[in-house]
C-alpha cells in the first residue's frame, strides 16, 4: 500500500481531489440543506473560523492531552503487566479470566460509569483511553517476550548477564517489532477512547465540539471535528511508523546496498 | 602429566525428569583439562554432548558430581552454538562487542578490541552488516569472534560447524585452528565428526550412546600447525579408524 503511494504520490493526490470534487458536486446538485450535507467550502470556512477564534486549537489540545496521557498510562501499565504475565504462567492463569472479561465489555458501556466515578473532567477520559490502549499492547507484550529465542537466553547466561542486562539488551530489542505493532493498534484506538469519554459528558475537547455542533445543527463544525480527529489518528500512527523506521532498520531489506 | 589441570570434572551425571523415573543423559563423567588444551568430545547424537557442554557453561546444574575450575569457581566462558545465534538487531560489530558491553567496558575501548577481533576472524568490511546479510560461514565467524572477545578462560564449542556445508566446514577448521593458535585458549568442543575432532583437537574423548559415558580418551599426536592434507596421512587414518571402531 504505502509503497505504491510513495512511488506515485500523484495518484493519491488525484484520488483525494476527485473525492472532494464528487462531494462538492453532490452537495450542490442534490439540493440537500447545509445542516444535512455541507459542501467542502462550508466545512473549510467553519475550520478557518474555529481556527482564528482559537476554539479549535483549545479543544484539540485538550483531546490530545487526554490521548497522550492515556496512552502513556495504558502502555506503561500494559507492558509491566504483560511482561509479568509472559514470565509467569501461574500469574497468567490467575489473571487471564479477568483480562479477557474486561475485553468482553465494550468500552462504550462502561464509559458512563467511569465518568460518574471520576467526574466529567480530563481524568475520566485519560482512564478510558488507557483502558482501550491497554489490551492490544498487553497481548503484544506477552507474545513479544515469549517469542524471544531461548538460545539467546543461553548466550546471555553463558556470559553471565544480569537480569537487567537481559531485559534491556535482549528482551526489549527482541520483542520491539511485536511491541510496536501493539502500539500501532493502540495509537488509533486511543483516539476513539478519548472521544467516547468526551461524548458521554465533557465541557471541552473535540468530542464536546462535535456534540455542540450536533446540538446546534452546525453540521460543518461536526465535519471539522471529525477531520481533526482523523488527522490526530494519522499523526499518531505516523509517529509509530517513524519509531519502527528508526528502531527496526535491521528488518527492512536493504536494496540500496 | 606434571601440568596442573585448569578444569576438573568429577563424576557428573545428568538426569532429565520424565514419566518413568527420569532419563539418564550423562553417566559418571570424569576428566581433566590442561591449560590451553583443545579437547574434543566425539559422540553420536543422543550421547549427551550438548548437555555436557551446558553443564560446563553453567547453564544447567549437574544432577550429581562436580565441576571445579582451578583459578576461580566462575570462569569466564565463551560459547559458540550450533546456530550462530546472533542478535538480528545488532550489526556485526555490535554483536561481537556484546560481551564487552555487559562487562561495562567503555565504548571507545570496546570498539578497538572489536576491530582487532574482526581482523582476526577475517571479516573486515562487514563491520556494519546485519546478520541476515551474512552467509552461514560468516555468521559463525562472528559467533567465534564474540565468544573470544572478552578473553574467556574457557571456550566452549557446541558443534559449531554442523549447520555449514561440507566445503565451508573444512575451511572453518583451518580458520579455527589458526585462531586457536593465535589466542591459545583452553577449548572444549563437541562434535560428531571424526575428521573434525582429529583435525582440531589435542585430545579426543569418545562418548557412548545414551547414557553418555567416556569410552575412550586419545591423545592426537599430529604435528601442528595442521594443514588440510594432514587428513590423508596414514597416522590420521589410523587414529580415525580407532575412533570409528569405538563409536560402533
Amino acid at each position: 500500500m504505502t509503497k505504491i503511494f510513495n512511488r506515485i504520490p500523484w495518484l493519491g493526490l488525484f484520488s483525494l481531489m476527485a473525492g472532494l470534487l464528487a462531494w462538492e458536486l453532490t452537495a450542490r446538485l442534490s439540493g440537500l440543506p447545509r445542516f444535512i450535507l455541507p459542501a467542502p467550502g462550508d466545512v473549510w470556512r467553519s475550520f478557518i473560523k474555529a481556527l482564528t477564534t482559537g476554539t479549535l486549537l483549545y479543544h484539540t489540545a485538550i483531546t490530545l492531552t487526554e490521548i497522550v496521557l492515556g496512552m502513556l498510562a495504558g502502555v506503561t501499565f500494559a507492558t509491566v503487566v504483560g511482561y509479568s504475565l509472559a514470565k509467569s504462567r501461574t500469574l497468567e492463569k490467575v489473571l487471564a479470566p479477568y483480562l479477557v472479561a474486561s475485553q468482553a465489555i465494550p468500552i462504550v458501556a462502561i464509559a458512563p460509569l467511569l465518568v460518574i466515578w471520576l467526574g466529567d473532567g480530563i481524568l475520566s477520559k485519560v482512564i478510558i483511553c488507557a483502558l482501550i490502549v491497554f489490551f492490544p499492547v498487553l497481548v503484544n507484550t506477552i507474545v513479544g517476550v515469549r517469542a524471544v529465542p531461548t538460545a539467546l537466553y543461553d548466550l546471555m547466561n553463558s556470559v553471565r548477564a544480569t537480569r537487567w542486562q537481559i531485559l534491556f539488551k535482549l528482551e526489549l530489542p527482541a520483542s520491539l517489532p511485536i511491541l510496536l505493532g501493539g502500539l500501532r493498534v493502540g495509537a488509533t484506538l486511543s483516539v476513539i477512547g478519548a472521544i467516547v469519554g468526551e461524548l458521554v459528558d465533557a465541557q471541552e475537547g473535540l468530542g464536546y465540539l462535535l456534540q455542540l455542533g450536533d446540538f446546534q445543527y452546525d453540521t460543518s463544525m461536526v465535519y471539522v471535528a471529525v477531520f481533526v480527529l482523523i488527522f490526530l489518528a494519522l499523526g499518531l500512527y505516523g509517529i509509530v511508523t517513524l519509531l519502527e523506521k528508526r528502531f527496526l532498520k535491521w528488518q527492512t531489506v536493504s536494496s540500496s546496498r | 602429566m606434571t601440568i596442573k589441570p585448569i578444569l576438573t570434572v568429577k563424576n557428573i551425571s545428568a538426569v532429565f525428569p520424565d514419566d518413568n523415573g527420569g532419563l539418564l543423559a550423562l553417566d559418571d563423567i570424569s576428566f581433566e583439562v590442561r591449560p590451553q588444551e583443545f579437547i574434543c568430545f566425539l559422540g553420536p547424537s543422543g550421547s549427551g554432548k550438548t548437555t555436557l557442554l551446558r553443564i560446563l557453561a553453567g547453564l544447567l546444574p549437574p544432577t550429581t558430581g562436580q565441576v571445579n575450575f582451578i583459578r576461580n569457581q566462575h570462569p569466564e566462558i565463551g560459547m559458540v552454538f550450533q546456530q550462530s545465534n546472533l542478535m538480528p538487531w545488532r550489526s556485526v560489530m555490535d554483536n561481537i562487542k556484546l560481551p564487552l558491553e555487559l562487562e561495562g567496558m567503555g565504548d571507545a575501548k570496546a570498539r578497538i578490541k572489536t576491530r582487532e577481533m574482526i581482523d582476526l576472524v577475517g571479516l573486515n568490511g562487514f563491520e556494519n552488516s546485519w546478520p541476515r546479510e551474512l552467509s552461514g560461514g560468516m555468521a559463525q565467524r562472528v559467533a567465534i569472534a564474540r565468544a573470544l572477545i572478552h578473553d574467556p578462560d574457557l571456550l566452549l564449542l557446541d558443534e559449531p560447524f554442523a549447520s555449514l556445508d561440507a566445503l565451508t566446514r573444512e575451511r572453518m577448521w583451518t580458520e579455527l585452528s589458526r585462531i586457536w593458535q593465535a589466542r591459545q585458549k583452553t577449548v572444549i568442543m563437541v562434535t560428531h565428526s571424526i575428521n573434525e575432532s582429529l583435525f582440531l583437537a589435542d585430545r579426543v574423548l569418545v562418548l557412548t550412546q545414551r547414557p553418555g559415558k567416556i569410552k575412550l580418551d586419545v591423545e592426537v599426536d599430529l604435528p601442528r600447525p595442521r594443514k588440510d592434507d594432514i587428513r590423508y596421512t596414514p597416522h590420521f587414518g589410523k587414529l580415525a579408524r580407532k575412533l570409528r571402531e569405538t563409536i560402533e
